[in-house]
C-alpha cells in the first residue's frame, strides 16, 4: 500500500502532464469529428439542412469528447490498474466524493438545457409543420386558409400503400414533385388509407401523414437536383418501393415544366408495387397476404423511376 | 438500529416438488421455488434468443444486397416483425424476469418470493404466449407483419379477412405477457419491501435490488396502457370497432400515445436491472466500493420518474405541435443527467482498482463501453431537428440495437457468468466464456456502427430492398450478425458443458461481498433457512473493514458445511 502511494506521489507531475496531453487531443479529435461529420450526411439542399447538420456537427463534437474522455479513462484503468495474477487485494477503498458527485451531476444538467435550448431556437426558425386538421371519413380533404406566408403551393401531396401523387395548384398531377429552388414551397399531405411518411433526406425533412388529417407543410429547397423522396414511416408490403424523386429547378424551367404538362394528357403513373404485385400473381401469389396496391395514378407527368438521383 | 421489517411467517413455504432439489424433473413442473422458476425463465428466454437470432440472419440475409431477392417483401415484413417480438417479449423480457427470481430473495435474505404460486403462474404464461405467437407463422396470410409497434391503421388492414389470423395471436400473446408481467411485477414489489433481511434498510439494498424495485414499479405504472391499447386494438381488428379506425370517427395516432407510454418505459425496465448488475459486478472485479452508492441508489428513481414523461420523443414528426416537441425535447434529455450519474459513478468505481479481467467483468466492460455510444447517440435523437431528419431510418435502428444488444445483452451475459457458479454450483470454462466475449463484441460492432450512417445518408428503416448507396454499410452489418450467430456457439458450449461436468463451485468464487455469496453453491430451498443474518453496513464495502452482516464467520462456515 505505502509502495503504491509513493509511485503515485513520484508520478504527480507527469500525470497532470499527460492530463493535459490527453484533453488537448482529445479536443482536437473532437472537433476533427465534429468537422467530418458533414461528410456523413447527404447533400444539403434545402434550408433546414444547414441548420440541422450543424446541430449534429455540434453533438458529435460534445458527444465524442465525452466518448473519448470515459472510454480514454477506461482504457488508463485497464492499462495500469490491471491486478497480477492471483492478487486479490482491495484497491484504494473510495466511497465516494460529493463535490465530484454533485459535478457530475449539475455539468451535464447544463449541457442538456443548453443544447435543447439551443434546439428549440432552431424548430422556431424553420417551422415547417403548420396545422393538423381532422376531416371527416370519405370526404374531400378540406381547404385550409395557411398563416404563413409561401411562394408557391400549395401542392397536394398524396400518398398510398403504395405510390405517390402530386396535384399542383392549376390543376396537373404528377408522380415526380417538381419545385423551384430558393421558393418556400406549401404542401397539403394526405393519405388515401394507412399512415405513411413524406421523407426527402435531402432536405433533412420528414413529416408523418395522418389518415383522417390534413397536414400543411413548408419548406425550401435551396439546390438544384434530384433527390430521393422515400416513405419513412412503415406501410405495408412494398413499402420499400414506395419512393420516388423530387426534383428542384430554376424557376424559370419550374414554370416551363408547368406549362407543357398541362398540355399533356393524364396517364399512368410511377407505380412500382403494381408490377411486382402483378409478377407475385404470375408465380402463383406465393408469400404472405397483403392489401392489393392502389391502381396506377392517372397524371400527366409519368415520371422516369430510374432516374439517377443526386442524393 | 434494526429494522426488522421480515415476516417470520413467510419462512415456511413448503417445497411442493415431493423428490426434492436435485431432480432435474423439477423443472419441468408447476414449481413454486423462485430459483427454479428463475431458471426456467432463463432457459426457456436463451431459446427463444436462438429463434430471435435465427430470423435476424434471415433479414440481414436479405439485407446483404440491395434488391428484394431472398424473400418477398410480405414474408420480409413476418420476419422483422417477428424478430423484434421475439427478442423482446420472448427473450429479453423473460430472462430479466429470471434472473431478478434467482437473485432478488438470496440477495435480500429472504427464502422465497411473497407469492410463490402467483410467481409459477408468471413464468407458465411465457410458454403459453409463447407457443401462441409461434403458431401465428402458420395461420394462412401468415404471422404480424406491422412491426412490433403494430401501428394502426396498418395491423387492422386484415388482407385475407379471416377472423384468426397472425396479428391476432400476436395482440393476444402480447397481453398474456402483459399479464404475466404485471403478476411478475406485483410479486417483486412485494417481495422487495416486505421480506428483507432484518437491518437491510432501503439504503442498505444492493443496487440490483434498487433498480429492480424501479424497474418493476415502472411496469405497474405503464403496463396498464399498453393492455388497453391491445385490447382496444384487438377490439378493433376482430369485432369492427372503431377506437382507431377513421372510418368510425377514431384516430390511429392515439394507439402511439398508449403505446409509447408504456413502452418507452419499457425500455428502462429492461436496462434498469442492467444497470444494477453493472453496479454489482464493477465492485467485485475492481475490488472497491461502488463510488457514491447513494447517488447511484437515488438516480435509479431519478431515471423512473422521467422516464414516465419522454414517450413524446418517439412521436416528432406526427404531427406533433411545436411545444409538445420542445417539452418532450427537455424531458427526454433530462434523463442523460441521472444516467449520466451512474456511469461517471461505475468509472470512478473502476478507477485506482484492482481489476480482474474475468468474462464477466469484460462483458460488463464491453457493456458500459458500447452504452456510452448509445447514450450519446440517444441525446442526438432527442434533438427535434436532428431526429427529424435520422427517425425512422436505421440510424434509430443503430442506437436501440446499441443499447438493447450491445448493452442490456451483455449486461445479461456478464450475469450469468457472474452468477452461474452459485447457483449450478459448477464453474465455468473461463477460456470458452472469453473466445464469446471476443466474437459477440466483433459481432455486435461490425453489426450496428456501420448502420449508422446508413441512417444519416436517409436509409429508412423495415425496408427489404434499398437504393445501392446504402449497400457497403449493409454488407459489412450482415458480416457481424453473422459473427453474432457463431459467437453463440461457445456459449452454449460453455453453459452445457459446465453446468454437466464442470469443476464444483465455492460459495464465494469470486471473493465477493453479498447475501447471496454467503450462501453455500447451489443454496438450499430456503436460502438462509433459520439463521437469517442480520445486517450492518452498505454493500461493496471492499477494503473498509466494515463486516456486511453480524456474525459472518458462522455464516461462511455454514456455506462450506453444505458441501
Ligand atoms: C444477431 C443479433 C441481431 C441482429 C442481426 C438483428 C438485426 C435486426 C435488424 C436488421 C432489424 C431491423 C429490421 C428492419 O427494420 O427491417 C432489427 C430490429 C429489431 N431488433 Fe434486432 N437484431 C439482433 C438482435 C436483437 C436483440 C438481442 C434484440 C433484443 C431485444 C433485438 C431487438 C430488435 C427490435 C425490438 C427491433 C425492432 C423491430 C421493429 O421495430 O420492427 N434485436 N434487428
Ligand atoms: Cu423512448
Amino acid at each position: 500500500m505505502n509502495t503504491k502511494i509513493r509511485r503515485i506521489k513520484k508520478r504527480g507531475f507527469s500525470k497532470t502532464f499527460i492530463i493535459i496531453i490527453a484533453v488537448i487531443l482529445n479536443i482536437t479529435f473532437s472537433l476533427l469529428m465534429g468537422y467530418w461529420s458533414y461528410s456523413w450526411l447527404p447533400i444539403q439542399a434545402s434550408e433546414a439542412a444547414h441548420y440541422v447538420d450543424n446541430l449534429f456537427a455540434f453533438e458529435t463534437t460534445i458527444g465524442t469528447f465525452i466518448f473519448l474522455g470515459c472510454t480514454g479513462t477506461m482504457a488508463w484503468i485497464l492499462v495500469f490498474n490491471r491486478a497480477p495474477k492471483y492478487d486479490e487485494s482491495n484497491g484504494e477503498p473510495l466511497e465516494g466524493n460529493l463535490k465530484l458527485e454533485i459535478i457530475w451531476t449539475i455539468v451535464p444538467l447544463l449541457l442538456v438545457l443548453g443544447i435543447s435550448t439551443y434546439s428549440t431556437s432552431v424548430n422556431y426558425k424553420l417551422e415547417n409543420l403548420g396545422s393538423k386538421v381532422k376531416y371527416d371519413y370519405g370526404a374531400e380533404a378540406p381547404f385550409i386558409e395557411e398563416k404563413k406566408v409561401f411562394d408557391y403551393g400549395p401542392i397536394d401531396v398524396i400518398s398510398r400503400q403504395w405510390n405517390w401523387e402530386f396535384v399542383y395548384p392549376n390543376g396537373i398531377h404528377s408522380s415526380e414533385l417538381h419545385l423551384p429552388v430558393d421558393k418556400k414551397s406549401n404542401f397539403r399531405l394526405i393519405t388515401e388509407d394507412v399512415i405513411h411518411s413524406f421523407y426527402v433526406p435531402a432536405f433533412r425533412l420528414k413529416q408523418d401523414i395522418i389518415p383522417g388529417s390534413i397536414i400543411t407543410y413548408s419548406l425550401t429547397p435551396t439546390k438544384k437536383g434530384v433527390f430521393r423522396l422515400r416513405d419513412a414511416m412503415f406501410s405495408g408490403a412494398y413499402f420499400s418501393e414506395n419512393q420516388t424523386n423530387v426534383i428542384v429547378e430554376s424557376e424559370e424551367i419550374f414554370y416551363k415544366w408547368i406549362k407543357e404538362t398541362v398540355k399533356k394528357e393524364l396517364q399512368n403513373g410511377l407505380n412500382p408495387a403494381g408490377s411486382l404485385y402483378q409478377k407475385r400473381l404470375r408465380n402463383g401469389n406465393r408469400g404472405w397476404a397483403t392489401v392489393k396496391p392502389a391502381p396506377d395514378p392517372k397524371v400527366n407527368d409519368a415520371g422516369i423511376e430510374s432516374r439517377p438521383h443526386d442524393s | 438500529m434494526t429494522i426488522v421489517n421480515y415476516d417470520p411467517r413467510l419462512v415456511k413455504s413448503k417445497n411442493p416438488y415431493p423428490k426434492g432439489p436435485n431432480d432435474w424433473k423439477r423443472f419441468f413442473s408447476f414449481n413454486t421455488d423462485a430459483k427454479v422458476i428463475g431458471i426456467q425463465y432463463i432457459v426457456t428466454a436463451l431459446f427463444f434468443l436462438l429463434i430471435g437470432g435465427l430470423l435476424a440472419m434471415l433479414i440481414r440475409g436479405e439485407l446483404i444486397t440491395p434488391p428484394s431477392d431472398l424473400f418477398d417483401p410480405t414474408v420480409y415484413n413476418g420476419l422483422y416483425t417477428m424478430h423484434g417480438t421475439i427478442m423482446l417479449f420472448l427473450f429479453l423480457f423473460p430472462i430479466l424476469s429470471g434472473l431478478t427470481n434467482l437473485l432478488v430473495p438470496p440477495m435480500i435474505g429472504a427464502p422465497d418470493m411473497a407469492f410463490p404460486k402467483l410467481n409459477a403462474l408468471a413464468f407458465w404464461l411465457v410458454p403459453v404466449f409463447s407457443i401462441i405467437l409461434l403458431l401465428s407463422f402458420f395461420v394462412p396470410g401468415g404471422p404480424a407483419s406491422s412491426g412490433w409497434w403494430s401501428y394502426p391503421p396498418i395491423s387492422i388492414q386484415n388482407p385475407l379477412g379471416k377472423m384468426i389470423n397472425g396479428e391476432m395471436l400476436w395482440i393476444i400473446a402480447i397481453s398474456l405477457s402483459g399479464i404475466s408481467s404485471i403478476i411478475g411485477a406485483v410479486n417483486f414489489v412485494t417481495t422487495i419491501i416486505r421480506m428483507r433481511a432484518p437491518g437491510m434498510g432501503f439504503f442498505k439494498m444492493p443496487i440490483f435490488i434498487w433498480t429492480v424495485l424501479a424497474a418493476q414499479l415502472l411496469q405497474l405504472l405503464g403496463l396498464p396502457a399498453l393492455t388497453g391499447g391491445a385490447i382496444m386494438l384487438f377490439f378493433d381488428l376482430t369485432f369492427g370497432t372503431s377506437f382507431f379506425r377513421i372510418e368510425g370517427g377514431g384516430d390511429p395516432v392515439l394507439f402511439q400515445h398508449f403505446f409509447w407510454f408504456y413502452s418507452h418505459p419499457a425500455v428502462y425496465v429492461m436496462v434498469l436491472p442492467v444497470f444494477g448488475i453493472f453496479s454489482e459486478l464493477f465492485p467485485v472485479y475492481s475490488r472497491k466500493p461502488l463510488f457514491g452508492y447513494k447517488f447511484v441508489a437515488v438516480a435509479s428513481f431519478g431515471i423512473t420518474i422521467l422516464s414516465l414523461v419522454v414517450w413524446v420523443h418517439h412521436m416528432f414528426y406526427t404531427g406533433t405541435p411545436m411545444w409538445m416537441r420542445n417539452l418532450f425535447m427537455f424531458t427526454t434529455m433530462l434523463i442523460a443527467v441521472p444516467t449520466g450519474v451512474k456511469v461517471f459513478a461505475w468509472i470512478a468505481t473502476l478507477w485506482g482498482g484492482n481489476i480482474r479481467l474475468t468474462t464477466p467483468m469484460l462483458f460488463c466492460l464491453g457493456g458500459l463501453f458500447n452504452f456510452i455510444f448509445g447514450g450519446i447517440t440517444g441525446v442526438m435523437l432527442a434533438t427535434v431537428p436532428v431526429d427529424i431528419h435520422v427517425g425512422n431510418t436505421y440510424f434509430v435502428v443503430a442506437h436501440f440495437h446499441y443499447i438493447i444488444f450491445n448493452t442490456i445483452a451483455f449486461g445479461i451475459f456478464a450475469a450469468i457468468y457472474h452468477w452461474f457458479p452459485k447457483f449450478t454450483g459448477k464453474m465455468f470454462y473461463e477460456g470458452l466464456g472469453k473466445v464469446h466475449f471476443a466474437l459477440t463484441f466483433i459481432g455486435a460492432t461490425l453489426n450496428w456502427l456501420p448502420l449508422h450512417w446508413a441512417g444519416l445518408l436517409g436509409m429508412p428503416r423495415r425496408v427489404a430492398s434499398y437504393d445501392p448507396e446504402f449497400a457497403i454499410w449493409n454488407v459489412l452489418a450482415s458480416i457481424g450478425a453473422f459473427i453474432l450467430g457463431v459467437a453463440s456457439i461457445p456459449f452454449i458450449l460453455n453453459m452445457v458443458s459446465s453446468w454437466v461436468r464442470g469443476k464444483s463451485a465455492p460459495p464465494n468464487p469470486w471473493k465477493a461481498i453479498g447475501l447471496e455469496w454467503l450462501l453455500p453453491s447451489p443454496p438450499p430451498h430456503e436460502n438462509f433457512e433459520e439463521d437469517i443474518p442480520t445486517v450492518l453496513n452498505e454493500p461493496y464495502c471492499y477494503g473498509l473493514d466494515k463486516p456486511f452482516v453480524e456474525d459472518e464467520q458462522f455464516y461462511i462456515e455454514k456455506s462450506l458445511k453444505k458441501h
